[in-house]
């Protein structure tokens, strides 16, 4: 248990940096890759959605059904461009294009008031009830200068969150 | 009983001088020269180049040791067991002997190369020791030292009768982790236990649970809270030769015990570490937690704020919950200050 069945190829490695814009350095990847391995239990060549909840600190996070939906089923190179928001190379506009996904359930690149509540709800669970909630959002797209009918594409997304300082980041452990 | 086992010294006498050195303080020098005997056979067996002749030879070598080591015990427990009956502190310490004796068999059958490090536990009243838990193995790793009582769950098979008959002798204490009563008991036994100077000193594993020996769980407060010194002990096995970690849900023990015989050698560290007493002000989860920070320090452990049950089950909904909760206040409290 905990052996490396397959080992990377340089050009394996080569072709994942290329895919994932050079956010994770060589020997990144190969831990990236070891950790892959490990969470894929049954061999499949993709971590599914059970194999992730296996992960307690990613269980727990309220946010975890939405980030499934976007992790399933990827290989591993698609793995590693989906981390790619989380280097501590990545720009600020990688991590904002990343946070705009997770809003962005349905993929059509427009996030509406009924994702934002959906999120919002995700987050905060049954500590508060719908009414504050719809309340929270419309104060918070009055001030933002938008208002319920509104649909917010990335730009609208760079504009509000461009400014604060993301902290976004995952530390690779390299042996 | 010196003879036939020195033909082979030249063997591996430098492999072998750091092992022998540490057991050279042991007062029962018949286990000094049966394990030195036996390592020999596994330096031997390395030279086939064929592995599976390799593992044939590792593992009939084990079977025998495994054997003679139950012939030899058993021929002694049984008579002391029962013809002693009246002489209790004779047969209290010669069951002991005979306890480490078998400990050491079953480590010279898996080619156990252990080193110990630190002083030798000393046996004293209201003392306990803690240890990080990767297998069954632990116990008998550290048992062929110092016979230790030990509280454990009761298996089923041939390793409960062991445990009933053998290590009853040794005094140890059973729970049940199914039922829910459980604890409180155990904890008045091992309280009981622990402040009786006549016992053997008592050894917990606070994880609770094998763990995988690269991480520690968190720490359960019960070895803790008896008033006691805590004595720690490291355990790293060394995992090119062979991983110890026992998935009791995954393998039978059995079938643990077998991979470990037939592969070269099991290699590990044991390390005494400095007893140490509750520091006033301090609760026995911060204890606990201090424990765990030596012990992870000295073994090279990763800490993991998780229970070790995890490995099993999801982590409750509560976790999930509580972070939902922390950010609604953090929300509603914004909202509050916006309609001011």
């Amino acid at each position: 248990m905990g052996n490396t069945s397959s080992m990377l190829t340089q050009y394996d490695i080569e072709e994942v940096q290329q895919h994932c814009n050079n956010a994770f350095s060589q020997q990144e990847i190969v831990s990236l890759y070891e950790r892959f391995c490990q969470l894929d239990r049954n061999g499949g060549g993709f971590v599914s959605g059970e194999e992730f909840l296996s992960v307690p600190e990613f269980a727990v996070n309220p946010l975890s059904q939405r980030l499934l939906r976007m992790l399933d089923g990827l290989n591993f190179k698609e793995f590693v461009a989906f981390l790619s928001a989380f280097s501590p190379r990545a720009t600020v506009q990688q991590k904002i294009e990343f946070i705009f996904k997770v809003y962005d359930s349905d993929g059509n690149g427009k996030v509406t008031v009924n994702d934002m509540l959906d999120v919002l709800h995700d987050l905060t669970g049954q500590f508060i009830s719908e009414q504050q909630r719809e309340q929270v959002l419309t104060k918070v797209l009055e001030e933002a200068g938008y208002n319920k009918e509104s649909l917010l594409v990335m730009s609208d997304f760079v504009k509000i969150l461009g400014s604060s300082g993301l902290k976004m980041e995952v530390e690779v452990p390299v042996d | 009983m010196g003879g036939p086992g020195f033909e082979h010294e030249e063997v591996y006498l430098g492999a072998d001088k750091a092992l022998r050195s540490q057991l050279a303080s042991n007062e029962d020098n018949t286990a000094v020269h049966l394990t030195s005997r036996i390592h020999s056979h596994g330096v031997l067996s390395r030279i086939p180049r064929n592995r599976g002749t390799g593992m044939c030879i590792c593992f009939l070598s084990g079977v025998v040791v495994w054997y003679f080591g139950w012939i030899i015990f058993l021929s002694c427990f049984i008579p002391v067991h029962f013809l002693l009956k009246g002489n209790d502190n004779l047969r209290k310490k010669m069951e002991r002997a005979l306890v480490e004796l078998i400990c050491s068999f079953f480590v010279a059958s898996w080619t156990g190369v252990v080193k110990y490090h630190g002083p030798r536990p000393s046996m004293r009243p209201k003392q306990v020791f803690v240890a990080n838990h990767t297998s069954m193995i632990d116990f008998i790793i550290l048992e062929q030292m110092t016979a230790f009582a030990v509280i454990m769950q009761k298996h089923p098979g041939w390793v409960g009768l062991l445990q009933s008959t053998i290590l009853e002798s040794v005094g140890c204490i059973w729970f049940n982790r199914s039922e829910a009563k459980d604890r409180e008991i155990v904890t008045r036994k091992l309280r009981e236990h622990s402040q009786g100077a006549d016992n053997n000193p008592l050894l917990i594993f606070p994880e609770g649970t094998c763990v995988n020996n690269q991480y520690s769980v968190m720490f359960k407060k019960g070895a803790f809270e008896l008033g006691c010194t805590v004595c720690p002990i490291a355990i790293k096995y060394n995992k090119i030769f062979v991983d110890a970690f026992w998935n009791s849900r995954k393998q039978s023990f059995t079938m643990h015990l077998l991979q470990l015989m037939t592969s070269w050698a099991v290699v590990c560290d044991v390390w005494y570490l400095e007893p140490q007493n509750l520091r006033p002000g301090e609760t026995p989860i911060e204890f606990a937690e201090r424990i765990r920070d030596i012990i992870s320090v000295r073994a090279g452990l990763k800490k993991v704020p998780w229970d070790g049950y995890l490995k099993y089950s999801r982590p409750s909904p509560k976790h999930r919950e509580r972070k939902q909760q922390s950010f609604a206040e953090s929300v509603l409290r914004g909202l509050e200050l916006e309609e001011k």
